[in-house]
């Protein structure tokens, strides 16, 4: 079997190849007709997907063989002394859920998009830059190497940009646009240094190489510089994911980069781009186990308060979109604490069944947005779920998933999660967990409750969604209700995602991070996801606990919350005092010294030159005397020299007058 | 040295160097612009004289600087052609064959 499947495991390299062709072919052939652009388009993600199935199913079917050894397909990029450079493609357990994932939710995002966007302007333009980012983030996920995960890393960004500023006739998405990429800019810079003390002293960036290098001898620790090397170099690589996945306090722009089109939210800012960071983590995780504790314990506990941070905002938050893209920095939080605890499979299970009922969520509340023409505040909404039946139950289900209501996905990763911080010794972090559980369906059962619910708003005439919009928030509702299952019998997810450990050079399985369904703790978190949404039902349907009431009680909580922490006027001061006074000293240093040093050397420049130019009088017979007589110098010079000038003497050249 | 009153390569060269001597004074003294090109006329021919003198007397089996001299000759005509074209063209705007005049090409 495993053989056989190997064929087709080099062919991995086909997934992120169709889509670039359809962005070219967009670009340069069918921008002008719209239904060939978003026909192309889907073709090609529905064809990558259908591969990746493939791949997935044929993973599936090895068995344990592929996750001893990943197939690794590359070929020689550059090969200079010193510098060594594969590009290719890696088929493992992980790069294959990845790819599932991204296909999945990348395919559904499209079809979506052509009820969603229709109409648009740009509408070829908005199908190329998806088709950008499939290639983008497919290609990223099965990266062998950390420059070639780097490219793609940025190539993600570059679209996130692109799209966030899709609609660059409003000022806000323009802005939008510029804060996401310059944020993510900070945690790219760190990244980008990571990888160069890497290269430094490992001479590769090859992820297997790499860690066999580190495979935790004391030999390899000593090549590797000692393990505070290696804490720095881990720090430094982290810098990257806590721009990319939103962490505290990077976290800024992932709320603004709702500017964009719902779709471009759903599909990058909530399902697949901003898990880059965490499935980069995963991804080098054999280098946090490596370097001192104290890396992977930062990793949880920064991910741990930017779950409960992120969860805070998202109470007092009215947009609906904000409030969703609050709840996904949370859960990227999630899962980051989850990998810092030390379960790999529990953040990746979780970052599955996230982008599952994210991506739904995000494309439901697209299709209010769309039926309410552009309202975004759930106090204009209300009563929606008579009036659009199926966004309004996949939204529920979406609602429960991400709660931890069983069986809904959400139910078992969370699980999962908080198990695994409990078992692997960190008290503190799974309380916070379980209070941001408690949040979650908090804040998520406050946003169905006000606008599905209650009462109907006369301005409003909602309508259902088309069915482009609707069957695709129909499959992925359906994977939101049983994604979680494939962790139900022998614990198939975590069988073959985990971690692979180098011992002595050979692949061994690792252990097993997965303790076994946890009942009872399951029990006290599927209790307070219970009580949150409970307590919101009781808050804003049944009216029994009166939200006015108590945020006029605690109203310094209440506009903290509702003003994010001031974080964005944090940053804000930070920028106009500090930065602009550094400026200013910079601009006076720029002005006064260096373009002093450059006018000045102008000035001696033109004062020799007008002192030169006399010596041109324009006089033909002048030139002709200067001429000759610097002709009778070099002569002299050449006559009266000896040695090697001698074969110019003339007379020498006439052989001897007799 | 031995006087020797029989002609020889000393006597052409010597011609050859008197000849190019005036013309390096022309051109360096004359005023009018005119007679400058006669002084490089005069110079060529110096020239002339001394590739067909040391052809006659050091390489008397070939015929280099006969053909070099023939080339000279070539080229003198065309300087002098253009030299001349210049000069008509310059006469026309300036009305004056004086080089102290001719000083316009300057800063």
């Amino acid at each position: 079997m495993f053989t056989e499947m190997h064929s087709l495991y080099e062919w991995a390299w086909v997934i992120p190849a169709l889509p670039l062709l359809s962005f070219l072919l967009i670009a340069f052939v069918t921008k002008r007709s719209k239904g060939l652009s978003a026909a192309v388009s889907i073709l090609a993600i529905l064809c990558a997907f259908g591969l990746a199935i493939a791949i997935a199913a044929g993973v599936i079917g090895s068995g344990s063989e592929i996750v001893k050894h990943p197939v690794i397909t590359s070929i020689n990029w550059l090969d200079i002394s010193g510098l060594k450079l594969n590009f290719g493609t890696v088929v493992d357990p992980l790069s294959t859920m990845m790819l599932f994932v991204v296909g999945l939710v990348a395919s559904m995002v499209q079809i979506y998009s052509v009820g969603y966007m229709h109409g648009d302007r740009g509408w070829s333009r908005y199908f190329a830059y998806q088709s950008l980012f499939a290639m983008s983030m497919l290609g990223l996920v099965i990266a062998t190497n950390l420059l070639e995960l780097f490219i793609f890393w940025e190539l993600v960004g570059l679209c996130s940009y692109l799209l966030i500023g899709f609609w660059y006739h409003k000022v806000s998405a323009r802005e939008a646009a510029k804060k996401a990429f310059m944020t993510t800019r900070v945690g790219d810079f760190g990244l980008l240094l990571g990888i160069l003390f890497l290269f430094s002293k490992y001479g590769t960036l090859d992820f297997v190489h790499l860690a066999a290098l580190m495979n935790g001898t004391a030999q390899g620790l000593a090549l590797a510089g000692g393990v505070g090397y290696i804490t720095l170099t881990a720090f430094l690589l982290f810098v990257g994911p806590i721009g990319k996945s939103g962490q505290f306090p990077l976290h800024v722009w992932l709320p603004d980069a709702m500017e964009g089109p719902t779709p471009v939210s759903a599909l990058i800012h909530a399902a697949t781009m901003v898990v880059a960071g965490v499935f980069l983590v995963a991804r080098i995780y054999f280098i946090f186990q490596h370097a001192a504790p104290g890396a992977l314990e930062f990793v949880a506990g920064l991910g741990a308060f930017t779950a409960i941070f992120a969860a805070t905002i998202a109470i007092a938050q009215d947009d609906i979109k904000r409030i969703l893209a609050y709840s996904t920095l949370s859960q990227l939080g999630y899962m980051m604490f989850a990998l810092g605890v030390g379960s790999l499979t529990a953040s990746m299970f979780h970052l599955m069944t996230h982008a599952f009922f994210k991506a739904l969520m995000f494309l439901g509340a697209g299709s209010v947005i769309h039926a309410l023409h552009e309202k975004q505040n759930i106090w204009d909404m209300g009563g929606l779920w008579k009036k659009m039946p199926i966004t309004g139950t996949t939204f529920a289900i979406g609602v429960l998933a991400i709660s931890g209501i069983p069986p809904f996905a959400g139910f078992w990763s969370k699980d999962e999660i908080l198990s695994a911080a409990l078992q692997n010794g960190h008290p503190i972090i799974y309380a916070v967990g379980l209070f941001t559980a408690f949040l979650t369906a908090f804040y998520m059962g406050r946003l169905f409750f006000v606008a599905f619910m209650g009462p109907e708003k006369k301005e409003n005439h909602p309508h259902e969604s088309p069915y482009w919009m609707t069957v695709p928030l129909i499959i992925l509702a359906f994977f939101s209700t049983v994604g979680g299952l494939v962790a139900l019998p022998y614990h198939n997810f975590a069988f073959y995602v985990r971690n692979y450990i180098f011992v002595n050079g050979v692949v061994s399985l690792g252990t097993f991070t997965h303790e076994g369904m946890a009942w009872g703790l399951a029990g006290i978190s599927v209790l307070f996801g219970l009580a949150g949404l409970v307590l919101a039902y009781m808050t804003y349907v049944t009216q029994t606990v009166k939200a006015e009431a108590v945020a006029a009680r605690f109203p310094g909580v209440y506009k903290l919350l509702k003003n994010k922490y001031y974080i964005d006027e944090i940053y804000l001061w930070i920028i106009r005092n500090i930065m602009d006074g550094v400026g200013k000293v910079l601009y006076w240093f720029d002005i006064h010294i260096i373009d002093g040093v450059i006018n000045g050397l102008a000035l001696i420049t033109r004062g020799g030159a007008g002192g030169l130019r006399r010596v041109h009088t324009g006089q033909l017979q002048t030139y002709a005397l200067v001429f000759f007589l610097a002709v009778v110098v070099i002569f002299l010079a050449y006559t009266m020299g000896s040695g090697q000038v001698s074969a110019l003497n003339p007379l020498a050249m006439l052989g001897g007058v007799k | 040295m031995n006087f020797n009153l029989s002609v020889g390569l000393s006597t052409y060269l010597l011609v050859g160097a008197m000849l190019f001597c005036l013309g390096l004074y022309g051109v360096f003294a004359k005023k009018n612009i005119v007679a400058v090109l006669m002084s490089i006329e005069l110079m060529l021919n110096a020239v002339n004289l001394n590739f067909v003198a040391f052809n006659r007397f050091l390489a008397v089996s070939s015929v280099v600087g006969q053909v070099a001299a023939l080339f000279v000759i070539v080229l003198a005509a065309a300087e002098v052609a253009v030299g001349l074209a210049l000069v008509i063209a310059i006469y026309r705007t300036r009305h004056t064959t004086n080089t102290d005049e001719f000083n316009w090409l300057k800063w």
